[in-house]
């Protein structure tokens, strides 16, 4: 059973090879995207950190910008 | 209409709609290999060759998909002057390139089997990569272009140049002689070439593929809000 599985009559190679590339290609975007978003929220908190007392309640005035500091409090 | 699609307004959703999605993704995927790789039948032609189109094809048709989305919201951009449409569209076209990739390598390694050879001029394979430069250009002008306002023009040019491309790739095969085989699924028509205990798996894997492109686009999409929010914070 698994050897008819990893062999498929003879086109193993080419199934498991074109299967396998699909997959890595999927991991390797999940986790660039995944790295661009959570160095785009780092930076947002740093900024937001930054921010005199006025400026920052400003900031804070914007739901926006609440949700993405409690989405950057996640990663 | 467009306030309902406001970021500041869709922004709290497509956040939270993050981890829901990719864990759907997750267990559709999981029954679609499953299906794909041991319990579908294989071809009585192709033989277990065949099972290359459970990852080829749904790859081929979201590559399409996206990239009419791209031109379509590209063309909304310009008509309604609404960012928002271009933020969009630069959010799906990496998922859309990836999988033009995916179908363009995939189909090469399923023509080895089958045709002999690795790669042939066809209309449907040349029409294939000439989709993959384009998508190509459209990604590489949002990095070229650091004037927002310039970057929105190219890029929409690209796609709405590019959206001449895929009736030239759907209907490639019945206008040419092409290696290529022609559709065996037809979306207007009730009628298919290809039996349910195919039509199965190539569904859920389509739909895995769909779920994906979904989680790449609100990632990106999220990714590009907060951009936009950095440039705000530096104008307090």
């Amino acid at each position: 059973m698994i050897n008819e599985l990893i062999l498929m009559n003879g086109y193993g190679t080419y199934v498991w090879s074109a299967f396998l590339f699909t997959l890595m290609s999927f991991t390797v975007l999940y986790f660039v995207i995944k790295l661009q978003l959570s160095k785009e929220q780092k930076r947002f908190a740093l900024k937001f950190h930054s921010l005199n007392e006025g400026k920052a309640r400003t900031a804070r005035s914007q739901k926006i910008n609440k949700e993405i500091l409690s989405s950057t409090s996640n990663i | 209409m467009f306030k309902y699609f406001e970021p500041n307004k869709i922004f709290p959703l497509t956040s939270k709609a993050i981890k829901y999605v990719l864990f759907l993704f997750i267990i559709v995927l999981t029954v679609g290999l499953t299906e794909a790789l041991i319990l579908s039948p294989e071809d009585y032609k192709q033989g277990d060759a065949a099972r290359i189109m459970y990852v080829h094809v749904p790859a081929a048709w979201i590559s399409l998909g996206v990239f009419s989305s791209l031109a379509l919201l590209s063309v909304g951009s310009f008509l309604f002057k609404n960012k928002n449409f271009s933020l969009i569209a630069k959010s799906l076209a990496p998922s859309g390139f990836v999988f033009s990739i995916i179908a363009l390598v995939t189909g090469s390694i399923w023509g080895k089997p089958t045709w002999g050879t690795w790669w042939a001029w066809d209309a449907r394979i040349t029409s294939m990569l000439i989709l993959v430069i384009f998508y190509g250009m459209y990604l590489l002008a949002w990095r070229v272009y650091e004037n927002n306002e310039k970057a929105i023009k190219v890029t929409s040019m690209i796609a709405i140049i590019g959206a001449v491309n895929i009736p030239i790739i759907k209907f490639s095969v019945d206008w040419w002689n092409t290696l290529h085989q022609p559709a065996s699924i037809n979306i207007l028509s009730t009628n298919t070439a290809i039996h349910s205990s195919m039509l199965i798996p190539l569904s859920i894997m389509t739909a895995a593929f769909a779920l994906f492109s979904l989680l790449i686009f609100l990632m990106k999409y999220n990714t590009e809000l907060i951009k936009v929010k950095n440039k705000g914070l530096n104008r307090l």
